[in-house]
């Protein structure tokens, strides 16, 4: 039956060469740690993409119950943390989650970096490596605002102030991100959810893409 | 891609009607024990995930995520704290050379050379070795940035007194209590205790009175006796109408529920 369906999309779509390019690969030796346990290390960016989905996956479901306003956003969250039934497991993956995926790209930058595993051809996926953790560090920055709680407000309104004192572009910078010259209030909050919500993640899709198309495209870095 | 004459084409589509057949490759030629990636090494990538999972969401049990009070921008006395991953930048704000007159240096341009060379690294240690010991100067810049991370984050972090800002920082909800202005203890608590904790038992110089896990007793207690730097004989009437006032502070209790 499953081949049936499975020809009859093929027959139409020819899409063996498609999923044979998504999972049809060779994993060598040395990156395998069935045969060499310190092999583990290869596992830091497979596992950074694993948290990447558990962060994606809970921050649908947190949506659900999120009210991107002051008078209501810490209540949806206070909420959430207290009646919703799961809802403290999962703000708890997403809170958890912000921060074991900077630990885990920290330890792939690392692997990678003292591997020399950016040097030529691939040097092109460093670049996109690293732009992906800026992002990453950018939806911390983000999200850490979205409970709007004291340490979110107070954090934020020090990110802000120092976005001002960045020369020549510092007051626009602050606007286009707090709303406002001077008040860190309402705008604010609406902004920063719209960019950890909208504006980042289709930046870090972007991203993943281009690093998972080099990676498939080079292959993984020989042995040392 | 097969070009040329004498391709079939399914319909009008661009795509080939002749099929090739969903055979994974032979990876047996390749060096060394390679592996195929489907199924194989899928499925032991699968086993290690389940057990990274199983340990992320024990943190995630053992550790339900804070939740402060409510944003109240009038807190002066607030003390702001980042994420931990951004501490290092924090705690380099903080000297003299890194802030002041310097902030751009520190705000800007050591950062900026930091995640700058991050970005660069390729262009910048672009000899032909990959091993460590063919590289000291990028392997010693990194260990270096690294250490001092390392460092800056762990002194910003033991400034720190974390259990006592959780416990100075615990979520009150905001409740809507009803208070009953024509309840005979009314009258006790507005002579008595207002002053110090709020119209509506939110607190000011004393703490909120609502949400207090108390007996009746012990609220007549407090009152006459006090606790903690709340003085004695803040409540001086009678006995009854210490009864009112401990059944008014109740009653707004359980409205508030």
């Amino acid at each position: 039956m499953l081949q049936k369906i499975y020809d009859w999309i093929d027959d139409r779509i020819d899409i063996t060469p498609i999923w044979r390019d998504i999972a049809d690969h060779e994993v060598p030796e040395h990156v395998n740690p069935a045969h060499h346990f310190s092999a583990f290390v290869y596992c830091f960016g497979g596992l950074t993409f694993f948290v990447v989905v558990i962060q994606i996956l809970s921050g649908m479901f947190l949506t659900m119950y999120y009210v991107p306003d002051i008078q209501n956003a810490w209540k949806s969250v206070y909420y959430l943390q207290t009646e919703v039934a799961h809802g403290q497991i999962v703000r708890g993956m997403h809170h958890w989650g912000a921060s074991v995926v900077i630990v885990m790209l920290l330890l792939h930058t690392l692997r990678v970096f003292f591997q020399g595993a950016y040097k030529k051809p691939r040097e092109l996926n460093w670049v996109v490596g690293v732009l992906i953790f800026f992002v990453m560090l950018g939806l911390g920055f983000t999200g850490y605002l979205l409970p709007w709680d004291n340490k979110a407000y107070f954090a934020t309104q020090v990110g802000l102030e120092m976005a001002e004192q960045v020369p020549f572009i510092g007051q626009q910078l602050k606007i286009l991100l707090a709303g406002d010259a001077t008040i860190v209030g309402a705008q604010t909050l609406t902004r920063f959810f719209a960019i950890h919500v909208f504006f980042l993640p289709a930046a870090l899709f972007g991203l993943l893409a281009a690093h998972f198309i080099l990676i498939r495209k080079q292959g993984i870095s020989g042995p040392l | 891609m097969h070009k040329g004459k004498g391709m079939k084409f399914v319909g009008d589509s661009r795509i080939s009607a002749e099929r090739k057949p969903n055979i994974p490759k032979d990876y047996s030629e390749y060096p060394g024990r390679t592996e195929a990636f489907w199924p194989n090494f899928l499925l032991k990538e699968w086993l290690a995930g389940a057990v990274f999972l199983v340990g992320f969401l024990s943190l995630t049990l053992a550790h339900p995520s804070p939740l402060e009070g409510m944003a109240d921008p009038t807190d002066a006395a607030y003390i702001p704290l980042p994420d931990w991953y951004f501490l290092f930048l924090y705690e380099l704000l903080k000297y003299e050379f890194a802030s002041g007159d310097f902030i751009l240096l520190g705000m800007l341009v050591l950062p900026g050379l930091g995640f700058g060379a991050l970005l660069l690294a390729p262009f910048l240690d672009n000899g032909p070795g990959r091993r460590p010991h063919q590289r000291p100067v990028a392997v010693g810049m990194m260990l270096l940035g690294l250490v001092s991370v390392i460092w800056l984050t762990y002194t910003s972090a033991s400034h720190v007194d974390w259990e006592s800002r959780a416990e100075a920082n615990k979520p009150i909800p905001q409740a809507e209590v009803t208070i009953d202005t024509e309840h005979p203890g009314f009258a006790s608590y507005e002579n008595s205790c207002l002053a110090c904790h709020g119209n509506e038992l939110e607190g000011g110089a004393g703490p909120a009175l609502v949400g207090m896990d108390l007996s009746a007793e012990e609220i007549a207690d407090i009152a006459v006796n006090g606790i903690g730097s709340m003085p004695a004989d803040q409540f001086t009437g009678t006995d009854e109408e210490l009864e009112q006032l401990v059944d008014f502070i109740i009653a707004v209790n359980e409205s508030a529920e």
